[in-house]
């Protein structure tokens, strides 16, 4: 508790009054300089607050008389962004691929371009560089599905695969297995013989008879010798190039069950320059033909 | 706790009447402040020798400041022909005919390097010249001085004017004196953002309102820097605010040149009438001169001081009283403190700029010298960087042919187009395309890539080989090219990389 405030000697200041085992206590101002800094800051946040966002409400907030706002910002700079590329992406927009692909103008900027759609929209399932995993094609290899030219290309991803759009790839493989089409001996005998076509059947007897189970259900599609289809998206089967794995387990499945899987048609949700650039993209990551 | 220091009392004063005659050097006798006001220092004019030399380093140091960036330096057609400019948008320094790529950045470690050592050096045997002289604080500070002094007067008519009251004569004085700093701080500032871009464009472009927001703020920066610290701040600076004052010492020994005073000779000082006679006396004659020159205030008789800057202009201040009252000049004088020992025993002084140090800094010196110079005429104009793609690290082709992606960056230091020819070492069959080049190469024939003038080409590069050809998971390789026509070469290493065999 204070007790007495007395004047120093030897400073000539007040103490404050407090005591602790005879120790006493100087009440030095505040050097001025520091209390006009401290009455500025308690200015600035009180002008702060009327003119940025500041106060909440029960069920929002104010929102400061100068009416700013992060999100504004965020909204005002991407459309900054977006007009700044809006020459070079409405030339793309325009000008058709093949002449995209000889001008390293265009072609640059299509292919950052196109990296940066394929980073937002396509790295899930493709993974990055198009590298591709299970059931998901590598898009760097030169074994294409649906065919490996910029036009195929730029038609797959703007209408996908097995999906609702009127242009979208269509090709169903059937069920061979689970639709009683081939016996269970037929279907062993048929993936010997796809193995066969890669050197690595183990069972030639079973390979041999396999060929006729091939050429009868399965070479209307991928053709005698497994060389495959891109018409109808009937994957190669002779190349050491797997969509869903190599080992007969797996053929067995895929002949089994069959494998449909699609793919959204991405004209239903970029501009067709992103298209383009996607396509473009694509087909630069070395497999294009 | 209060019984205890009420006893320890009487015992305390006991002990201390006992030794009153004991006293150690820091005992307190009153309670000092911990800050002090600082006292406005006002040097007079003085001419001779040093101050002479001061001006020649002052004139020298800051033309070659502000013309610096006017000096013109052809270096053909599409390059910068300003002959100092740090161009940081464009990721270039040029110095005369020497240019800098950022990724040689290791040259402006060897300045530093350089500039540390010299220091030393010349620390070790002249004392703080570099303070005195060269450093820029002093430079500017004196050019503030000298301003200060042709509008406001000498000495003593700068402290009668701040000791009169605000009239309109006064407020004119002051007034003029700011102004002129300010403008030359603002060409100091102005001078400075010229060497980060072509000097007369943005000079156009300052007086029309155009230029960069960054060359407003560092205009304005350092023209409120140079107008605070060489108009206000001054010796502030190198007592407070520069480290250098403060391991200087280590740099020193007592056969370093430094300003002292000779007091085996001037001591005991005092005033003297003309013809009375110098026995038993010094020869200072406490005149002060040496004190109202100081530019940092300090009276130099005190010995070797941290404020002490060693520009000598004591010397000269003495040099001009001493031959006045008919005595030997130098009293105070650039000598080294173990000279002062001997000529105060009257043994002959002798100079030893060769010691261990000195050699150390020297040889160091001299080997870093060899380095920058041999680095500079070695420099590359070429060079290649090998980026190996990650995703996918390797693809395997319908043909069972394993392919592999990399970026190939190859920099141009030329200011010609050239075109390279790029190999490979450690495949025995290869192939090898770029995306949107129609140009291929393989193990007969190298792959022609071209890189446009002072520029970095970046290519997309794959590289396919049979899988007979590697080595393994990952096989060594070395790209390498070779411009066509001085058949300057360079290498970078990487790897090929395929599936487990």
């Amino acid at each position: 508790m204070p007790t007495k405030i007395e004047k120093d000697a030897i400073t000539g200041t007040d103490t404050t009054g407090h005591e602790w085992d005879g120790i006493k206590e100087l009440d030095t101002p505040l050097p001025k300089w520091w209390v006009l800094v401290f009455y500025t800051t308690i200015a600035f946040a009180a002008v702060y607050s009327i003119l940025y966002p500041s106060w909440p409400w029960l069920n929002g907030y104010f929102h400061g008389l100068i009416g700013y706002s992060t999100r504004a910002e965020v909204d005002k700079g991407l459309a900054a962004e977006k007009a700044r590329m809006a020459p070079m992406a409405g030339k793309i927009g325009a000008a058709p691929l093949a002449q995209i692909e000889k001008d390293p103008d265009l072609l640059n900027f299509a292919i950052a371009g196109g990296h940066a759609a394929f980073a937002e929209n396509c790295v899930p399932c493709h993974g990055l560089g198009g590298a591709g995993s299970k059931g998901y094609p590598n898009l760097a290899d030169d074994d294409w599905l649906w065919g490996g030219d910029l036009d195929n290309i730029y038609k797959t991803v703007a209408f996908g695969v097995r999906n609702a759009n009127a242009n979208s790839r269509q090709g169903d493989m059937p069920r061979f297995g689970a639709d009683g089409i081939l016996k269970p001996e037929q279907i062993n005998d048929a993936a010997e013989f796809v193995l066969s076509l890669n050197g690595k059947s183990t069972d030639a007897k079973a390979a041999e008879r396999g060929q006729q189970v091939f050429a009868d259900n399965c070479a209307a599609c991928h053709g005698a010798k497994g060389e495959g289809n891109v018409e109808l998206g009937a994957k190669q089967l002779n190349n050491g190039i797997w969509l869903y794995g190599g080992d007969k387990a797996t053929i067995v499945q895929t002949i089994t069950y069959a494998r449909n899987s699609s793919m959204p048609a991405w004209s239903e949700r970029l501009d067709p320059a992103a298209i383009k650039m996607l396509a473009i993209y694509v087909h630069s990551l070395g497999g294009g033909k | 706790m209060m019984a205890a220091l009420v006893h320890a009392e009487p015992v305390r004063e006991e002990a201390m009447a006992a030794n009153s005659d004991v006293e150690g050097v820091r005992a307190p006798h009153a309670p000092t402040p911990l800050y002090a006001n600082r006292v406005k220092v006002y040097p007079m004019r003085i001419d001779g020798a040093f101050r002479r030399v001061k001006w020649a380093v002052l004139a020298f140091c800051l033309a070659l400041y502000y013309l610096g960036p006017w000096l013109r330096w052809s270096r053909g057609p599409g390059a910068p022909d300003q002959a100092l400019l740090i161009d940081l948008p464009g990721r270039r320094a040029y110095f005369l005919g020497i240019e800098i790529w950022p990724q040689e950045v290791y040259y402006l470690t060897g300045l530093l390097i350089l500039a540390a050592i010299g220091l030393f050096l010349a620390t070790s045997l002249l004392g703080r010249v570099w303070c005195g002289y060269a450093c820029p604080q002093t430079v500017w500070t004196d050019l503030f001085m000298l301003v200060e002094r042709l509008i406001e007067g000498d000495r003593t008519e700068r402290m009668r004017l701040d000791r009169r009251p605000l009239s309109p004569r006064k407020a004119g004085r002051k007034l003029a004196k700011h102004a002129a700093w300010l403008l030359i701080a603002a060409a100091t500032g102005g001078a400075w953002v010229f060497y980060f871009q072509d000097a007369p464009t943005a000079v156009r472009q300052m007086a029309t309102f155009s230029a960069s927001t960054e060359t407003y703020f560092f205009f304005a920066l350092f023209t409120t820097t140079t107008y605070l610290l060489a108009g206000w701040a001054r010796e502030q600076v190198c007592t407070y605010m520069c480290p250098w004052p403060r391991f200087q010492s280590a740099m020193l020994d007592e056969q370093s040149l430094i300003i002292t005073y000779e007091a085996w000779r001037g001591e005991p000082r005092g005033s003297h009438k003309q013809g009375a006679s110098w026995e038993g006396r010094g020869d200072c004659v406490d005149c002060l001169k040496c004190v109202a020159v100081c530019p940092t205030g300090i009276d130099i008789r005190d010995g070797q001081q941290l404020e002490c800057i060693g520009c000598g202009l004591c010397i000269d201040a003495c040099n001009t009283v001493m031959p006045l009252v008919g005595r030997p000049g130098n009293l105070i004088t650039f000598d080294t403190l173990a000279n002062q020992q001997a000529r105060a025993q009257g043994k002959a002084a002798q100079y030893r700029l060769l010691r261990p140090r000195t050699i150390v800094y020297a040889s160091v010196l001299a080997v870093v010298c060899a380095i920058m110079l041999g680095a500079l005429l070695m420099r590359a104009h070429l060079g290649i960087d090998v980026l190996h793609e990650r995703s996918p690290l390797y693809v395997t082709l319908s043909n069972h042919e394993i392919r592999n992606g990399y970026t190939i960056k190859i920099l141009n230091k030329t200011h010609a187009a050239e075109t390279y020819a790029l190999t490979l070492r450690g495949l025995r069959a290869y192939s090898m395309s770029v995306v949107g080049n129609p140009a291929t190469g393989d193990a007969n024939h190298p792959l022609a890539l071209r890189a446009e003038p002072d520029t970095v080409a970046t290519y997309r590069l794959y590289l396919t080989a049979p899988r007979a050809a590697l080595a393994g998971e990952s096989t060594p390789l070395t790209f390498e090219i070779e411009e066509h026509v001085t058949r300057e070469a360079a290498a970078r290493d990487s790897i090929f990389l395929g599936p487990e065999r």
